[in-house]
């Protein structure tokens, strides 16, 4: 399998992200699956004009195109010319070397909601007219056309993430390797269904928190995030605390709110990102499936049935009553 | 005498998008112009929100040095709040950023910077053949040693940070996770891991041996690991007088602590002394910005649609005392007053900016270490401050290449004006009013180009041994 590696406007992250793999390392893996990297901006040795060469061969059809990946938003600014950015060396938007690299490809992956939907880079007054590669925000058409497809049938594959999860990406690349990923295994966003049907939420250690609403009031505190602190990890797709990152971390465990790095428009949640707004003193933005008035009563029940354990805990940097631990059994 | 002009680009190997323009004459770089060719306008989205959300933008500005944006960021925001943070807090934000910087020193070594010597262009060399079997990309048996040691210190990251790159565990006042006792000896054994790695692979010896290293000659006696190969062809290729600077570094001091910064900061021109911000302006004459040549408190960004002559590049030049300055481990530790750095001042070049970065690593581990043994899981890790409606910050901290600061202004309680100056933005600055080149423009000037060289290696060499982030440099 062919692989060409594109960093568009992003940070990188995303390929810094992907060293991280473990078990094994990303180039064993790479190695083992038979993916076989043409080229990629902070791997490859090929530099200058050598990369322009393979760039040129692809675009020419010498060589076979299977997948593309494309990390960072496209940039149209300024004025629809696209030369915010520029791929060095060739006087080319990057925007025009992907028009006319991603019909080549069998399969395109966009790799973090930036290649996905536009992401950070397109946040505040989006200073560049950035957008993703197939979506622009929630719509359909990107820098791509809404009908874009691969060579192979699918549309673009938006591994969206700010960062990608490193397995994200590795686990969609073997599945495209091996042929088992169809349209049936992308939702509704675009996304690979194996990561994007669970919610962040699911496997979060604070859920005991969650249960009861004992919230946390600051940063530190280990109650649950989501009434004051701006966490959306009830709505927000991704399994992060179920397959946690670097070794065993998530924002959540990290003691910090899910921003839904995952989702389209994460980048403007329309209230600054480490509060929740509310309305009379109820958060906005609760569940995304639960009927509101349920939610509410629950949430009241729950509130005052909350075990002094718990409502201590919620509001302390540490664990300052543990559970009460049962006695012989006579 | 006819000069001809060579366009290198995409140089890649390098975080981000560079292109380097070069004009030669008999063999030799005659005149460098180094692009940024990426503009994204981060310092125009941040303008308008509530200032706490740029902990959650800026450390998107860079995937690399995702952790030293929160850490300027976090001290902007400090500054402003006229808040200090927890003295254990700070200590704990020092050891997240510590392991960032030396994951970055360790992806630079082994991915960006050495898979270069494994070109076919020096086949017949001694060394050759072992720096492909270490050092070939993705194949190199070094390469997926270092990726998999990375992988696994970055555990660290994972327990403290929650993710690593683009936490938000980094606040103005600490850190968002309390350490537990638990978390200390994990944090302690992945470190332990690191340095049985660092000294078995990379430096096949101690690593205070290393560290306690006083001068360029007995750096060049070190033949353990895969640091030694690389001197065995640093002396091979010259590279000690290949690329040098102009021999002013700069630093703005690295991670601070209660009782201050552990690398100290300052300038070094010849002698140490003290650093004052106020004298640094952005020169935007040879950039494509609109505005004034100002000092980030009163700077702007304002791109330039037009791209218009004399601008080559996104990047402005920013100058202190009206001159350049190279930022980066080797001025780190220069104007920490380490003798094997200050030696290696003297030349100043390739090999002085790639065995700065070793003997920083060396060092590092060492401070890492002590950081984790001085957690103390009791104590407070996170103190909080209101931020004012009218408020301005100063936020300095070190990236893993060199000094970063960012300007914050608020008014109305809103961020009206927040301008960032990264190390890149001056190692790779373009000309200035004066037409005076930046460091890397004026360290390409007489590198030997060979005949027929598309992209000639020793630029190559020499551009990467400054580890340029060019996403942090435009942002």
């Amino acid at each position: 399998l062919n692989l060409l590696w594109l960093q568009a406007a992003g940070c990188g992250g995303c390929t810094m992200s992907l060293l991280c793999a473990e078990s094994p390392d990303v180039l064993s893996l790479f190695e083992a699956a038979g993916i076989h990297i043409l080229w990629h901006p902070a791997l490859s040795v090929e530099t200058g004009t050598e990369a322009v060469a393979i760039l040129r061969a692809v675009e020419g059809g010498e060589v076979d195109l299977d997948v593309l990946c494309v990390e960072g938003s496209l940039l149209r600014g300024p004025g629809g010319t696209g030369r915010f950015q520029t791929m060095a060396g060739t006087g080319r938007s990057m925007l025009d070397w992907v028009l006319s690299l991603a019909p080549r490809a069998g399969h395109v992956v966009a790799v973090g909601s930036c290649a996905a939907f536009g992401g950070v880079t397109s946040a505040g007054g989006n200073p560049a007219d950035a957008t993703g590669l197939g979506w622009e925000g929630a719509h359909r058409g990107g820098a791509l056309p809404a009908e874009f497809r691969g060579r192979a049938g699918l549309p673009v594959i938006n591994v969206a993430g700010c960062p990608t999860h490193p397995d994200w990406v590795t686990e969609t690349l073997m599945m495209l390797a091996s042929g088992v990923l169809d349209e049936g295994a992308l939702d509704g966003f675009g996304r690979p269904r194996f990561y994007a049907d669970h919610l962040v939420h699911h496997a979060c250690p604070k859920n005991e928190f969650y249960e009861y609403k004992a919230s946390a009031r600051h940063l530190s505190d280990q109650g649950c995030l989501m009434e004051n602190l701006g966490c959306v990890g009830t709505q927000a797709v991704g399994d992060c605390n179920i397959r946690p990152w670097n070794g065993g971390g998530s924002c959540t465990r990290g003691g910090y709110p899910c921003i839904a790095c995952t989702a389209p428009d994460f980048e403007e949640p329309r209230h600054p990102f480490t509060e929740t707004p509310k309305v009379a003193g109820i958060p906005v933005g609760l569940p995304s499936d639960m009927p509101k008035a349920w939610f509410m009563a629950l949430a009241s029940l729950s509130k005052a049935a909350t075990p002094e354990r718990i409502a201590k805990n919620a509001v302390s940097d540490r664990i300052a009553v543990p559970p009460r631990l049962r006695g012989p059994r006579r | 005498m006819t000069a001809t002009t060579l366009l290198v680009g995409p140089f890649n190997r390098v975080e981000g998008d560079l292109e380097v323009r070069l004009t030669i004459a008999e063999g030799r770089v005659q005149a460098a112009h180094v692009n940024a060719p990426l503009f994204r306008g981060f310092e125009m989205i941040l303008a308008g929100k509530d200032p706490r959300d740029a902990l959650t933008l800026v450390p998107r500005i860079c995937g690399i040095c995702s952790i030293s944006q929160s850490a300027a960021a976090a001290r902007a925001l400090a500054a402003a709040q006229g808040l200090v943070p927890s003295p254990d807090g700070a200590a704990m934000a020092a050891l997240i950023h510590a392991v960032e910087n030396a994951c970055d020193h360790l992806t630079h070594f082994h991915l960006f910077f050495m898979p270069d010597f494994a070109r076919p262009a020096y086949a017949g060399r001694g060394w050759h053949g072992a720096a492909v079997e270490r050092f070939a990309p993705m194949s190199g048996r070094a390469a997926r040693g270092a990726v998999a040691a990375r992988a696994e210190v970055m555990h660290i990251l994972g327990l403290m940070a929650g993710k690593w790159p683009h936490t938000l565990a980094i606040q103005p006042g600490g850190v968002t996770r309390t350490p537990t006792a638990r978390d200390r000896v994990r944090i302690l054994a992945s470190l332990r891991a690191f340095r049985g790695w660092m000294e078995r692979d990379l430096f096949g010896g101690r690593l205070e041996d290393f560290a306690a290293l006083g001068s360029v000659r007995e750096l060049m006696g070190w033949t353990g690991g895969d640091v030694g190969l690389f001197l065995r062809i640093a002396a091979d290729c010259g590279l000690e007088g290949l690329g040098r600077g102009a021999g002013r570094y700069m630093s703005f001091g690295a991670y601070p602590l209660a009782d201050g910064p552990v690398f100290a900061p300052g300038l070094w021109d010849g002698a140490a002394r003290a650093l004052d911000t106020g004298g640094i302006v952005e020169d935007l004459s040879h950039a494509w910005m609109l505005g004034e040549t100002a000092h980030p408190a009163r700077g702007e960004t304002r791109p330039d649609e037009a791209m218009a002559a004399p601008g080559y590049t996104w990047c402005k030049a920013p100058r202190l005392e009206g001159t350049t300055w190279e930022t980066g481990a080797l001025a780190r530790q220069v104007v920490d007053g380490h003798p094997l750095a200050i030696d290696l001042a003297r030349s100043g070049g390739v090999l002085a900016r790639v065995a700065g970065r070793l003997l920083e690593l060396a060092r590092l581990q060492g401070v890492m270490e002590r950081l984790a043994e001085g957690v103390r899981p009791e104590a407070r890790h996170l103190v909080d401050a209101p931020m004012p409606a009218e408020a301005v910050g100063e936020g300095l901290v070190e990236a893993a290449r060199g000094a970063l600061g960012h300007w914050l202004r608020v008014e109305r309680g809103r961020i009206a004006s927040y301008q960032i100056i990264a190390p890149t933005t001056w190692n790779f600055s373009p000309r200035d009013a004066a037409g005076v080149p930046g460091p890397l423009e004026a360290a390409l000037e007489g590198v030997p180009v060979a005949e027929g060289e598309a992209v000639p290696v020793a630029v190559q060499h020499v551009v990467r041994s400054f580890d340029p982030c060019m996403v942090c440099t435009v942002h």
